[in-house]
């Protein structure tokens, strides 16, 4: 006697499809959006900072005189012009390259996913980082890569960390087929490479042969100087660079690109039009008219004061809140701050009880494939308002407090951490 | 008619009520096209919403707290809205499971040996100890969860005493007091109870076969992991024993319209109440709809003809 499993479809589905499945952590999330909480979870970018009626009017406008093209299909590339355009934001990270080199995407999300269709069969190797971006470990695996965690310290990853990854990996029999970098305000460990760290490690990809893929969502958002320069500024020919309109124009719209060499471009393009056919046309005219007519430029020091704020309010508040024993990186630019919880304390675990006090945060555990990162958590500070950010943080320092005390009371955790006092505290990147 | 569907609220299950509510009022559309059927969150516009819109009927399909102990009634009644399902006294003892356990125990109704405890407690007299006497008590394996919720969040089986302290901190996360109750081996069912002229009703026993040892999150709203089976596969005494405690536990503790009993039916045939709940699921992948649909009754008939009782109360 069989009996039903109210989905007719169970047998039917991909192994892939397997580990999708409900959980706890996304339940919480869904009363992460309700305004009572002080979400720090999610990496929204404020969009109330652009100039909403520019808009408004630019997408009137594009309606009325080049609805026609707008409204209709495109290339499967992204449309020309735009791809002209890019060049110049390209050329704020030191990258030059000619229209043809520029994949057009539905966010960098959908370059991603190309790349990772056109490089990867089941099995091969991705090289990522300690912890990487939660968005892009879904995609590879959903291509059912084996992915493989690499060290970072406070300046992204580590040279010799990735080179015994790669000696380790080819002698288990394995093929590697990319190295996937944030080289600049990492999400979501806060850090960023410098000039030498990156040189390194393009070294390493290039005396390996393996296609390094630089996703650069956050590369002009920083809060000091010049945007560090892209690693695809010095090769041409290995790094296929990921770029992102999300973060400084709008998410909503949903254009990203991929910068590739030709012969992995044209296998791109092919792969673009059997997924979606082409971009939405509608969103790249609509980013095109706004570089075209808009201070783009002056718009992202926007961000970048924007975001300088709110950083400076969560590391602020972080210094004077958190127990004893806490740490967390202090991003430079970008979105996020990786905090480390003292030792014995289980983020995951903790997340329901701050969601009851009304604070989210995304435990450390996503950005990892392999259940590592339980003590740590990924604090956005980018679209709360400063003092929001302050009330989360004093939410979330109560939180701590309060798992301390119950993970003491069970003897869940043997001592504390070194005692971090106030000065700067050191990132726990391993 | 104007319903106005409540759902969402600020618990970890708001999800799944969200879902339960978009379900619900569907089903009642569908039902009663004439009707007015609206869905609302519980938040800080909703008593502005019933004072500017006041429905003849509330169909409040909160899971877990605010939703199913008690308070968001109270607030409905000091209104004077009707509104479907146990008044708020009914639910605030149901909701806490020890006390509605202890009522049904002292009705003489089996249900497993358990001890609740806040926090404090094992903070003063030591977690080891405490601990420790507890499982001398309860025995092993043993359930750990919290008194209030559902969903099965923050619970977990505990076979050695070794694993105790984690357990309790998983639980702790979602609740101030923390029961551990006697694992009881057997099949997993659950029985939904409804009112209808007058009459109680149970409908069949639905059993509940998890992909692991624990129905959880996962196994309850990822279509395809659970296996069910309506009616379940017990003997006609047993199957008749369970839902003779589904409806003793709802009189018992005066819940009205409807409700949900989760037990476990052991080796012996004989039922055990864990819990009842007065907001029982109605998403995809709930229990209640289940014996509906095995019973050839229709969601939306049912809770269409609970309300028009609910007005009339």
């Amino acid at each position: 006697m069989t009996g039903t499993r109210l989905d007719p479809w169970v047998d039917a589905y991909a192994s892939r499809a397997h580990a999708m499945r409900a959980s706890e952590i996304r339940a919480l999330f869904a009363v992460a959006s309700r305004p009572e909480v002080v979400s720090l979870a999610g990496g929204m970018p404020f969009v109330q900072a652009l100039p909403v009626e520019m808009l408004a009017s630019t997408a009137q406008r594009l309606l009325y005189e080049r609805g026609d093209v707008a409204l209709q299909y495109g290339s499967g590339q992204g449309d020309v012009t735009l791809r002209e355009q890019i060049l110049q934001v390209i050329a704020e990270v030191g990258v030059t390259a000619h229209p043809d080199d520029i994949v057009v995407t539905t966010g960098s999300q959908m370059a991603l996913d190309l790349v990772t269709r056109v490089f990867c069969d089941p099995g091969d190797v991705v090289l990522v980082e300690s912890p990487s971006y939660v968005g892009a470990l879904g995609v590879f695996r959903s291509y059912e890569c084996n992915v493989v965690h690499v060290a970072m310290d406070e300046e992204g990853l580590v040279p010799s960390a990735l080179e015994e990854a790669i000696a380790r990996v080819r002698s288990a029999g394995q093929r590697i087929k990319l190295i996937y970098t944030i080289p600049s305000f990492h999400n979501p460990a806060g850090v960023t490479q410098g000039p030498a760290r990156r040189a390194e490690v393009l070294a390493i990809a290039q005396r390996e042969g393996i296609a390094l893929l630089e996703d650069d969502p956050y590369g002009l958002l920083g809060f000091e100087g010049e945007p560090p320069r892209a690693i695809r500024a010095d090769d041409a020919d290995g790094v296929i660079y990921l770029g992102s309109f999300s973060k400084t124009i709008a998410a909503g719209l949903r254009v990203g690109w991929a910068v590739a060499p030709h012969g992995v471009r044209e296998k791109l393009v092919l792969a673009a039009e059997a997924a979606v056919l082409c971009p939405s046309n509608y969103a790249q005219l609509t980013v095109s008219e706004y570089l075209a007519t808009q201070p783009w430029r002056e718009q992202i020091k926007t961000f970048q004061e924007v975001y300088r704020e709110r950083r400076d309010a969560l590391l602020e508040s972080l210094q004077a809140l958190m127990p004893e024993g806490t740490t967390w990186t202090i991003p430079a630019g970008g979105f996020y701050s990786w905090l480390t919880l003292p030792h014995g304390l289980d983020a995951t675990a903790m997340l329901p009880r701050a969601v009851a006090n009304l604070v989210a945060y995304v435990p450390g555990t996503g950005f990892y494939v392999d259940g590592q990162g339980r003590q740590n958590l990924r604090l956005s500070y980018c679209y709360p308002e400063p003092d929001r950010i302050r009330e989360g943080v004093r939410r979330l320092a109560a939180v701590i407090e309060s798992e301390l005390e119950l993970a003491q009371t069970f003897g869940t955790t043997h001592g504390l951490n070194p005692v971090s006092g106030t000065s700067v505290p050191a990132p726990n990147l391993q | 008619m104007h319903v106005l569907v409540l759902a969402g609220g600020l618990s970890a299950e708001r999800d799944v009520s969200l879902r339960s509510g978009r379900r619900v009022a569907e089903a009642l559309r569908t039902d009663r096209p004439d009707w007015e059927v609206r869905e609302h969150d519980v938040d800080a516009g909703l008593l502005a919403r019933l004072r500017d819109h006041r429905p003849d009927c509330i169909v409040p399909l909160l899971h877990g707290a605010a939703g199913e102990d008690g308070a968001l009634r109270d607030v409905l009644e000091s209104l004077r809205i009707p509104f479907l399902g146990s008044p708020a006294a009914a639910s605030r003892l149901a909701f806490d499971k020890p006390v509605a356990k202890r009522l049904a125990e002292q009705a003489g109704i089996n249900t497993p040996p358990c001890v609740a405890m806040p926090q404090s407690t094992f903070r003063e007299l030591g977690a080891s100890a405490v601990l420790d006497a507890v499982v001398d008590q309860v025995g092993l394996p043993l359930v750990v969860k919290p008194t209030k919720g559902g969903s099965s969040l923050g619970t977990s089986i505990v076979h050695r005493s070794a694993d105790l302290p984690a357990a309790m901190v998983g639980a702790f996360a979602y609740g101030d007091v923390v029961m551990l109750e006697r694992y009881i081996a057997g099949v997993e069912v659950a029985v939904s109870v409804f009112e209808r002229d007058a009459d109680l009703l149970a409908l069949s026993a639905v059993e509940i076969v998890p992909p692991g040892e624990l129905y959880d999150y996962s196994a309850r709203y990822t279509a395809g992991t659970t296996e069910f089976f309506c009616p379940a596969r017990l003997a006609d005494e047993s199957a008749r024993g369970a839902q003779a405690v589904a409806l003793d536990v709802h009189a018992l503790l005066g819940l009205v319209d409807f409700s949900r009993t989760d037990l476990i039916v052991d080796a012996e045939g004989r039922p055990w109440f864990l819990e009842v709940n007065v907001a029982p699921g109605m998403t995809e992948t709930s229990l209640f709809p289940q014996a509906l649909a095995e019973a050839d009754l229709a969601l939306g008939d049912l809770v269409a003809g609970l309300i028009e009782v609910a007005v009339n109360r």
